[in-house]
């Protein structure tokens, strides 16, 4: 069966050519480079005994590894969420000099390699850094600890947060502002009873994608974490070990365990973005 | 996501500022800018203008040595081939699925809108792990590749893939919500006038998405430059040869060459700052022409 007539379009959509053509490169480009490689972590995994695979997965050090990839990506998430909302709000109701250089810096994070990323931030923040040299006198030390790990998940997160809310901001009409404060609402209220509401299916959105992108995060984390076993290892830099160690099948049911949790929340995500359409009337 | 960026003009935020209702008191609005601008600063800037001191800290001769070295040089070359390769692979994936998805109507559709943006929701160390487990040495086509002597693993075309992988989606999710958006009707009007396939998407598709397709293949560019984690895994970091600017920069780090690390840093940090700035331009541009079109 061919793929035109396995996904057969309704009638009235024949006009336009190229969809046999269009539809059958994308399905082999697709399957060719990423369906059949993403198969192969599950079948690797599957020569694996139940009891092995469990024993792999729940080793003392990956569990620790578990704990602060997903507490850290959680935290920066949240963090994240907190100033991403203040920066989107700043960047759409206030006028101030440099917005627009501001604005375009936001997206750093997805066009600065992340290599580069995680040597400037641990450059910064090591004991002889700009900032280390300030936080290390108060005793807290950022580079090399679990702390590390949490300031470079901060930065690569900082633009999911700010570009799933702002759109949504400049679209809110300044009507319901109007009629909540002539009817005697305080500002406060009227953010958190009208503005909020709107706005909180795509700060979720935001923070969902923000965390999903934290816990495969690899090179801007890698620099700062120190990578101490037991106290600042992230998980994917488990996969790495086990593989410099040969261990394939170790590295594959880690892999497993990240790609079952990154499909679970990729569903989330899309459930989240069709609640942040239906509430705003955008569609995507 | 980043689609919004280029569908929409950014308004002028005097109009919430000389409106009462929509305004908050002079104290609320600097304390918000305030912390909003100062986490900007921390978060962003500081690691931005840390890579170009860090750069310059031993001056200029120390830098363009760094730049000019053997290796350095082969690592630029390299990283330049495998984008090269993969931007245009991905380009040519992204204008198909889109106008499959775009221009018509079918079942599973969703899906596999769904399907392409997998890749962004892989971590970049799994994306390399996959090819390890189709091509390396214990691999299930490892052993045909070793009687044949192709070696992918550990060499360019590993690079290549992995590279391809992560880089994936950009192109396609540019295209599909923007070509969503035009709909059909200038295509199937040229279509009836007799024009054929190719020439239906050269001249009037092609000249609709230009912005959009810049926009993604950018994006796609600045991603393909920069890729660390699945390249890593599948190089084998063998100096002169399988060594991308990014492994290049790890590489003279953990040999506390740190002046080196930054000069090449300050390369791919500067090719970044292009990148958001053509990206604003383009943004302004797509601005323009949907308000010349309304």
């Amino acid at each position: 069966m061919s793929a035109a007539t396995l996904f057969n379009p309704t009638r009235q959509t024949r006009v336009l050519p190229g969809f046999g053509l269009s539809l059958g490169y994308t399905l082999v480009y697709l399957s060719l480079l990423v369906l059949i490689p993403l198969s192969a972590v599950f079948l690797k995994t599957a020569t694996l005994g139940w009891s092995e695979f469990w024993a792999v997965v729940t080793a003392p050090r990956v569990v620790a590894s578990y704990k602060l990839s997903f507490g850290a990506s959680l935290l920066a998430a949240g963090i994240n969420a907190v100033f991403g909302l203040m920066l989107a709000w700043a960047l759409v109701r206030y006028t101030f000099p440099g917005k627009k250089l501001i604005d375009a810096l936001v997206d750093l994070p997805f066009a600065l390699p992340t290599a580069v990323a995680g040597i400037a931030l641990t450059a910064l923040y090591a004991g002889n850094g700009w900032v280390g040299s300030i936080l290390e006198p108060l005793g807290l030390k950022v580079a090399f600890t679990p702390l590390g790990v949490l300031v470079a998940l901060v930065f690569i997160g900082v633009p999911f947060v700010v570009r799933t809310v702002q759109p949504i901001l400049e679209d809110l009409e300044t009507e319901l502002e109007e009629a909540a404060a002539s009817l005697g609402a305080q500002r406060w209220q009227t953010f958190t009873k009208v503005i909020l509401p709107i706005l909180l299916p795509a700060l979720l959105t935001g923070f969902a994608l923000a965390f999903a992108r934290a816990v495969g995060e690899y090179g801007s984390v890698i620099f700062i974490a120190g990578n101490i076993p037991m106290v600042s290892e992230i998980t994917p830099l488990m996969i790495i070990t086990k593989l410099e160690q040969y261990d394939y099948v170790g590295a594959t049911a880690i892999a497993t365990v990240m790609l079952v949790f990154s499909f679970a929340l990729l569903l989330v995500i899309n459930l989240l973005q069709a609640w942040s359409a239906k509430r705003t009337g955008r569609n995507r | 996501m980043a689609a919004a960026g280029v569908l929409h003009g950014r308004a002028d935020a005097r109009r919430y500022e000389n409106n009462a209702a929509t305004r908050e008191t002079p104290w609320v609005k600097w304390t918000l800018l305030g912390i909003s601008l100062a986490f900007f600063a921390m978060f962003l800037l500081l690691p931005l203008v840390a890579v170009f001191t860090e750069a310059l800290r031993k001056g200029w001769v120390t830098y363009l040595t760094a730049l000019s070295d053997e290796d350095a040089l082969s690592a630029i070359k390299l990283t330049l081939i495998t984008a090269a390769i993969a931007v245009p692979l991905n380009l040519v994936f992204g204008v198909s699925a889109a106008w499959c998805i775009a221009k018509f109507q079918f079942r599973g559709k969703h899906f596999l809108t769904t399907l392409i943006d997998l890749p962004f929701s892989v971590s970049p160390v799994v994306a390399g792990l996959i090819y390890v487990l189709l091509f390396g040495a214990h691999g299930w086509f490892g052993g045909w590749l070793a009687a044949n002597d192709i070696k992918i693993i550990f060499a360019v075309p590993g690079i290549v893939l992995a590279t391809v992988f992560v880089t994936f989606p950009f192109v396609a999710r540019e295209l599909i919500p923007l070509m969503e958006a035009q709909g059909r009707e200038e295509e199937e009007a040229a279509t009836v006038l007799g024009a054929s396939g190719w020439q239906t998407f050269w001249r009037v598709t092609l000249p609709n998405i230009k912005w959009g397709l810049l926009y993604g293949v950018i994006l796609c560019n600045a991603r393909a430059f920069g890729e660390f984690g699945a390249v890593s895994v599948v190089s084998g970091h063998i100096r002169g040869q399988t060594n991308t600017m990014p492994l290049h920069v790890e590489i003279l780090y953990n040999e506390y060459n740190f002046a080196a690390a930054f000069a090449v840093a300050s390369l791919l940090a500067l090719l970044a700052l292009v990148t958001l700035g053509l990206k604003s331009f383009i943004e302004w541009k797509a601005g323009q022409q949907s308000r010349e079109s309304e």
